[in-house]
């Protein structure tokens, strides 16, 4: 079966051509033949068709009325328990609902279920979570592919046709580095574009929530439905929301496109230099100015961020202690046993790694040298982009340095595994919006992915170069 | 090498983290290579640069200073691993 567009179920809601109902039970039966894939922690058909009869006597006119949403089980949920993939909160029910998601709520979408993500949003592969690896729909027979990550479990869902479109987060990557690996369109908005309130948090500073779907049209419908100031996040900023979708314009005559030459890295694959040469040369035909620039601290994004995000996370992780929600170790003869022991056992290894690595860069006598230089890169390397947009209006790159990779492959190596994100860890740094879009095939036929950098609250011209690029390669 | 046995339990500790044996050795040779790895960053000169912490460019807007009552401790309550008449329950701290 061909997957309908959220655009297009909307117009068929509208003419009746299809009812809440029957668009919602065609999803569900599609979740438990896909159950293998391990896409969701929590799913309950018996709260899916709750909504549905509470929204079938709601006679009011909502924006997603009976669009089914999977949502990142990062997002506090009222209706759902919220685990962030992690021991530690296993069985937490959140006693209020995030800002996106009552957003979401509000326009009348159905939530289908909370899907899969590495613990605590920490990983590039979805094999971190607690409750098990999501499998990459894209996966041959006995030969499974990772998600990517965090969002994997999203997008997931999405690719594998669960829902017509997914929450996610993206602290350094974990929503277009997904999106990629699975053949979907993803996109981070600026930092500050959407409220934070109620994420579970990993590195605030770079937290943002975001999109996943099957084309850049539904995304840009789904982004302003999530997008808004929220008093209760002292970073959400008060900016005004165009319709993303009304305008959408894929003429690009006349635009400037940044190629940065630092994103040439040695021992990428063939196949992505040559697709990123083929966007490129797609813009050139619709009258886009390639223009050539340069951002020098590329190189230093991933130890800085790999600063940054653990201080920001060993911070954030304090209040998991075992007194308030959540887990507590059994073995509890005093109160520093019971939070040492609880942490030790509530936590899986790379969250450990992280908030070890954390303590340490914001320990007495380190500070200086490790968060305090961080943070001066990272001022260089938004300042890159500060200068590179005054000569163009996007910026566009390969997404990830390689396509889905089979499961489990990068474990070992800590190192390895955080070069997934060499591509899109600048732009968060910068805290600038980027899309990635499904474009091009390696040779074992898997999906690689065009990201698309604009400027701060430009998510505009973001949408307008994807659709275009979009348009041109379908 | 940066990280040794007593700088990981400081560490641990610090985190409030138990860690066996065989788990410090590991974290020991994993946090030893990625602070060799972030060593990189002290090629980039910083001389009068200002640390970037926010990249919001939002001023904080003030907001009329009134109550509301948002949760009913009972609820919060309901997610305790352990409670009592109304309280989080811990182990005991005072003698």
């Amino acid at each position: 079966m061909s997957k309908s567009s959220l655009k297009q179920t909307l117009k068929d809601l509208d003419t009746k051509k299809i009812s809440i109902r029957e668009l919602n039970q065609d999803y569900l039966k599609r979740i438990k033949e896909k159950d293998n894939l391990n896409v969701f922690i929590h799913f309950s058909e018996e709260n899916v068709l709750k909504q549905i009869d509470n929204l079938e006597k709601d006679n009011s006119a909502k924006k997603l009325k009976g669009i089914p949403i999977a949502i990142k089980d990062l997002f506090c949920t009222k209706s759902m328990p919220t685990t962030a993939a992690s021991k530690i909160l296993e069985n937490f029910n959140p006693t209020y609902e995030s800002f996106v998601t009552q957003k979401l709520l509000d326009e009348g979408s159905i939530f289908v279920g909370k899907t899969n993500l590495d613990e605590f949003a920490m990983g590039s592969a979805t094999n971190t979570s607690f409750f098990g690896n999501t499998i990459n729909p894209l996966s041959k027979e006995n030969e499974p592919l990772a998600p990517g990550g965090s969002s994997g479990g999203s997008a997931a869902a999405v690719a594998a046709d669960l829902c017509l479109g997914a929450t996610g987060t993206d602290t350094g990557g974990s929503i277009r580095q997904p999106a990629s690996f699975c053949g979907v369109v993803g996109i981070k908005p600026t930092y500050g574009l959407c409220s934070r309130w109620g994420i579970v948090a990993f590195a605030s500073s770079l937290d943002q929530a975001g999109i996943f779907s099957h084309n850049v049209e539904d995304a840009s419908i789904l982004l302003q439905s999530i997008a808004g100031f929220d008093q209760r996040d002292s970073t959400s900023t008060k900016v005004d929301i165009p319709n993303y979708f009304e305008n959408l314009d894929d003429d690009l005559n006349g635009k400037t496109v940044g190629i940065p030459k630092e994103y040439s890295i040695d021992g990428t694959p063939m196949e992505i230099s040559q697709i990123w040469e083929d966007a490129i040369k797609v813009l050139e035909k619709k009258g886009v100015k390639i223009k050539n620039i340069s951002l020098p601290h590329t190189k230093y994004a991933l130890p800085t961020y790999y600063i940054i995000a653990p201080a920001e996370a060993s911070s954030n992780l304090a209040r998991y202690d075992g007194v308030k929600y959540g887990f507590r170790s059994d073995e509890i003869n005093s109160l520093d046993e019971m939070y040492e022991n609880t942490r030790a056992q509530g936590f899986g290894r790379e969250v450990k790694r992280r908030i070890l690595i954390g303590t340490y860069v914001l320990s007495a006598g380190y500070y200086d040298a490790y968060y305090l230089k961080a943070q001066k890169v990272r001022k260089l390397i938004a300042d890159d982009f500060n200068r590179a947009f005054k000569e163009c209006d996007f910026i566009v790159t390969p997404t990830a340095p390689s396509a889905a990779f089979p499961l489990n492959e990068k474990q070992n190596d800590p190192i390895k595994m955080y070069l997934n994100d060499v591509f899109t860890v600048p732009a968060s740094l910068a805290g600038l919006p980027g899309i990635s879009i499904p474009f091009g095939k390696d040779k074992n036929n898997l999906p690689l992915g065009i990201q698309i950098l604009g400027k701060h609250f430009d998510e505009q011209q973001v949408f307008n170069a994807a659709v275009s690029l979009e348009r041109s390669y379908e | 090498m940066k990280i040794d046995k007593n700088t990981i339990n400081k560490i641990a500790r610090l985190s409030r983290i138990k860690l066996d044996d065989k788990e410090s050795e590991d974290y020991i040779k994993d946090l030893n290579s990625i602070l060799d790895w972030v060593e990189q960053l002290n090629e980039v000169n910083t001389e009068n640069v200002e640390p970037l912490s926010n990249i919001s460019s939002s001023i904080l807007p003030k907001r009329e200073d009134v109550s509301n009552d948002t949760n009913s401790s009972e609820e919060i309550l309901e997610n305790a691993p352990d409670k009592l008449e109304g309280f989080f329950a811990v182990p005991k701290v005072v003698e």
